[in-house]
């Protein structure tokens, strides 16, 4: 009874915690509200993924209204995927943000904190589940408005300034998505994707079509922060609270890739958009560009979380590469790389998050001689480092080993060379954090406390462990970004 | 236990010894226990793999699918066992060393250190005992990890930087050349498994195959072979008991292991024997004999000395391997043995002299035979057993890579070979002339190092000495390799 709603309950869930938290107002229970339902979606994804791996698609109509005049919400083994790492990334930020945010924001401020959070979780499983690109576009603005709330509670003054940056990049994203769809409806009649695609293939060649490509292209590239669209990004994550960088890195760029990727290759078909239309050499050279201009400024950051900000641009990279491939080795890299990339940003905000929480600053003079005062915080930032570079044995490796293997197929050698090249340039910025860490004295006048609380350290070692355990046992991961790239490749959603 | 049961152990052993060793970091003596038990552990465990190997059986075990088709998984092969021997045996006598240095010198973060020396064995052992090309990565890699923190253990200006060149090479390699070669290798035989006899098939054109063989042989920086051997001395920052057992066992056997292992059972020994496209190795490894041997005759850094002669004898390795005929690669595979044995005695003699008179530069040795004349003594059987003057090991190795080279007619390389050996002796005869010949000067009194290090020292004197009048077990193993 309760499966067949499943799909709804997704969403609905943390979509009712949010006011639900506002009339509580006592921080404790809101918080213990917001972990609630943050597992509670954790369940409900690999509850549908369960059931997409033995029944297929699943298509629920909201208010029985059938498709294609109802809103649709059409679980594929693609956005079944995208669902579970965005539920399992919010289930370890949700009681990791306890401790953090009672350090970060003022006490009247924490259900606030724990609202917004549980708006941004329900936007962002909301951009996932639905199969209507309008209502695609309401979850986007949730997502997105409760993100620049997010943002501006850093405790900073300059997080406000990042927030309204993101503000105005954000609703220049959206307005450009929404401009696309209006177009797309234009020549279509319908919202509903499915029905979309099937009608698109009458209408491909036509100016407006185009035009709509391009203003989801770009739109949603704003939101997933593809170079050179990026500059939002690092204000962004270095000045918003440690949770919310940890939650926003690991998945609301991970969604906005899967909406590009719905886009592509369900709605307008991998043929059109790669094949007939110049789009892979665009997308590829942005994506090459992102993985070595961002990586080499990540190099010279000062603040552990604008490097790692960086890093995400440049890794964001990889995964647009991928795309661009447009093969079943690429795609594999890429959608792997969403999970991969994921759990190994949220360790490392996390982790990162414990640093700024004893030492206020994260800069690289503060983390100098961390490894004697913060032993475990150091070495899981090193594992997770590690993943970031594609160690074999972590789960960045995995990732790394299938972007080029993909570029290998395509006889595209320079491509597998600047793949491995540029992750030369990761070791660069991670080894910075280690020789600081541990071949440097602590600075004076730098407060000697230890590691940070068991409440934050736990969560954030539970995601160094899945980078290690991703790297080794792929059955899951892999497998499903396996199941994902048939479907890319098989057509319609 | 059944030998598939202790190939797993293999590893196992020395990472539980680390955890063991990292729990009692506030007791030193029981610390050092630790270390001594999980190496005899650890070398029993492997010496009770011989016999079944002996008797051609190929114990393993496979532990999880990482990629489809691509498992995490051990096989002792007799390569794999020879080495894992060798770095397992000698992992004790490094380890009484290590006690008397690291205490003789009053080094800090001791507990640190013999942690991850034991981290070290264990991923030496899963190397080893690879069954695939990626189960050899991860081990590889993790290896050139591991160790940083050895090389910089000091924490000071130099050890950061030979740390940045240490590390800056080994994963350059290996992220720029391994890694993309092993995903040509999948790409092209859909497999990752060592086979004896190879896996490339036909899939290759002459040329690629040339190709390939660059780089890996490039990629598996460990191997050292020029222009990439700067990491090499660069790690000589380390204290001496990882520059012995780490920087002349371990890792750079590690890495032409991989080296032949790759040759042997990836591409083929029959399979490329003859091709035009891989006949430029014997040249940049000979070459690599020839230019390593000349720095190490101009530098008066005793350790810096020893380590280019390192990068020297191991393209020995490489240029045996390379020549792709049955002798040379027993040569190949009995040099790694001989070179171990005789370089840790070298270095064992460096670090006790380090730690008995402070002494680092080759100029300071005048008359220190006097004074350590057991030290001394092994040093020099170790040198010449390095310059292939018998009764020592060297004499054997360096005799089946020269039968392989006239066998294959190669003059150029039975040229580098003897010109080689006149450049070995003339980089360590002088020391040996100084330190017994010349006359002392009048400082500060000192004796012989403390007694750990002087029993450490005259066993592998010892070993170097004893594997000549006894080779079998060696010769059985790579008389199997060259055969298989």
């Amino acid at each position: 009874m309760i499966g067949e709603h499943l799909p709804a309950l997704q969403v609905v869930v943390p979509l009712v915690a949010a006011p639900l938290i506002v009339l509580l107002r006592s921080a404790p229970l809101a918080w213990l509200l917001a972990v609630g339902v943050s597992w509670a979606s954790l369940v409900i994804a690999v509850a549908l993924l369960l059931q997409v791996q033995s029944g297929g698609v699943i298509s629920y109509a909201i208010g029985s209204w059938p498709p294609p005049w109802g809103i649709e919400y059409r679980v594929d083994a693609l956005n079944a995927y995208v669902l579970v790492l965005v539920g399992l990334v919010a289930s370890v930020v949700a009681p990791y943000a306890r401790s953090s945010v009672a350090a970060e924001l003022p006490r009247e401020r924490h259900y606030l904190f724990y609202c917004m959070y549980m708006l941004c979780l329900a936007g962002l499983l909301g951009i996932a589940i639905t199969g209507d690109a309008f209502n695609l576009f309401v979850f986007l603005e949730i997502s997105s408005l409760s993100t620049y709330v997010l943002i501006a509670l850093g405790r900073n003054r300059r997080a406000l300034l990042a927030a309204y940056q993101y503000l105005i990049m954000g609703t220049i994203g959206a307005t450009f998505y929404v401009i696309g769809i209006g177009l797309l409806y234009l020549m279509t009649g319908t919202l509903n994707l499915a029905d979309m695609a099937s009608r698109l293939r009458e209408v491909h060649e036509l100016r407006p079509v185009l035009a709509a490509l391009a203003f989801i292209t770009v739109g949603v590239s704003l939101k997933l922060a593809l170079f050179p669209l990026h500059f939002w990004l690092p204000n962004a994550y270095a000045c918003a609270p440690s949770p919310v960088t940890a939650f926003l890195a690991a998945t609301a760029t991970k969604v906005s890739v899967y909406v590009l990727l719905r886009f592509y290759f369900s709605v307008f078909g991998a043929a059109f958009v790669f094949e007939r239309l110049p789009m892979r050499g665009l997308v590829l050279t942005l994506s090459v560009l992102a993985a070595v201009t961002a990586s080499f400024v990540a190099v010279f950051q000062q603040d552990l979380k604008r490097m790692f900000a960086y890093s995400s641009v440049a890794q964001i990279g990889y995964i647009t590469l991928g795309i661009a491939l447009v093969n079943e080795n690429g795609l594999a890299g890429a959608v792997v790389h969403l999970f991969n990339h994921g759990v190994t940003k949220a360790a490392l905000f996390l982790l990162v998050g414990g640093i700024a929480l004893r030492t206020g600053q994260v800069t690289f003079e503060r983390v100098a001689g961390l490894g004697r005062r913060m032993p475990l915080t150091s070495l899981g930032i090193v594992i997770a480092g590690l993943s970031l570079i594609g160690t074999p044995g972590t789960a960045g490796f995995i990732s790394k080993w299938y972007l080029v293997l993909g570029a290998l197929d395509r006889g595209e050698w320079w491509l597998a060379a600047l793949i491995v090249a540029s992750s030369l340039i990761a070791v660069a910025y991670v080894w910075r954090f280690v020789e600081a860490a541990y071949l440097r004295e602590p600075a004076p006048g730098v407060a000697g406390s230890g590691e940070a609380p068991d409440g934050m350290l736990v969560p954030a070692w539970l995601m160094v462990a899945a980078c290690v355990y991703f790297g080794l046992d792929t059955s899951y991961s892999l497998g499903g970004a396996r199941a994902a790239v048939a479907v890319l490749l098989g057509g319609a959603p | 236990m059944t030998p598939d049961a202790v190939v797993l152990a293999a590893p196992a052993i020395p990472a539980a010894g680390a955890v063991a060793i990292a729990l009692l970091g506030a007791r030193p003596n029981l610390r050092e226990a630790a270390t001594l038990a999980s190496a005899a552990a650890l070398f029993l465990a492997v010496l009770s793999l011989l016999g079944p190997v002996l008797d051609g059986a190929r114990p393993g075990a496979v532990l999880m699918e990482i990629l489809p088709g691509v498992a995490l998984a051990f096989r002792v092969e007799p390569l794999g066992m020879l080495f894992a021997l060798v770095a397992s045996g000698l992992w004790i006598v490094n380890s009484v060393y290590s006690i008397g240095y690291m205490r003789g010198n009053g080094e800090s973060h001791q507990t640190r250190f013999y942690v991850c020396f034991a981290l070290a064995l264990a991923s030496t052992m899963g190397i080893a005992f690879s069954a695939n090309l990626l189960t050899l990565f991860i081990f590889y890699e993790a290896l050139t990890l591991i160790t940083y923190p050895l090389v910089t253990h000091h924490g000071d200006y130099e050890a950061r930087r030979g740390g940045r060149t240490y590390l800056g090479v080994l994963l350059g390699t290996s992220i720029l050349l391994l890694l993309p070669a092993i995903a040509v290798t999948w790409a092209v035989a859909g497999t990752l498994d060592f086979v004896p006899g190879g896996i490339l098939g036909r899939g290759m054109s002459n040329s690629a195959i040339g190709g390939l063989l660059a780089l890996y042989v490039f990629g598996i920086g460990k191997a050292a072979l020029m222009p990439f051997h700067r990491w090499l001395p660069a790690a000589m920052v380390a204290p001496t008991p990882v520059s012995a057992l780490l920087h002349a066992v371990a890792v750079v056997k590690a890495g032409v292991f991989s080296v032949v292992k790759v040759i042997v059972y990836v591409f083929g020994i029959e399979e490329i024997a003859g091709l035009k496209s891989v006949d430029w190795l014997p040249f940049v490894s000979g070459f690599t004999i020839i230019a390593a041997s000349i720095v190490a005759l101009r530098s008066d850094n005793l350790k810096r000395r020893l380590a280019y002669s390192t990068v020297s004898q191991l393209s020995y390795v490489v240029l045996s391997v390379s020549l792709l005929a049955p002798l040379s690669v027993m040569g190949a595979a009995l040099h790694i043995v001989a070179h171990a044995v005789s370089k840790i005695t070298l270095f064992f003699a460096a670090g006790a002299i380090y730690t008995a008179s402070h002494k680092t530069e080759v100029s300071q040795l005048d008359g220190i035979g006097l004074r350590m004349p057991w030290t001394m003594g092994a040093f020099t059987v170790g040198a010449l057993s390095l310059i292939g003057v018998p009764p020592a090991v060297g004499f054997v190795s360096k005799w089946f890579i020269f039968q392989g080279a006239a066998a294959t007619g190669q003059y150029l390389v039975m040229t580098v070979l003897g010109a080689s050996a006149l450049l070995n002796a003339a980089y360590f005869l002088p020391i040996v002339y100084a330190a017994f010949f010349r006359t002392p000067p009048q400082d500060a009194g000192h004796g012989e190092a403390p007694l750990p290090m002087v029993l450490a020292l005259l066993a592998t004197a010892a070993l170097t000495v004893g594997l000549f009048f006894y080779p079998d077990i060696p010769l059985a193993l790579a008389r199997q390799l060259a055969g298989s």
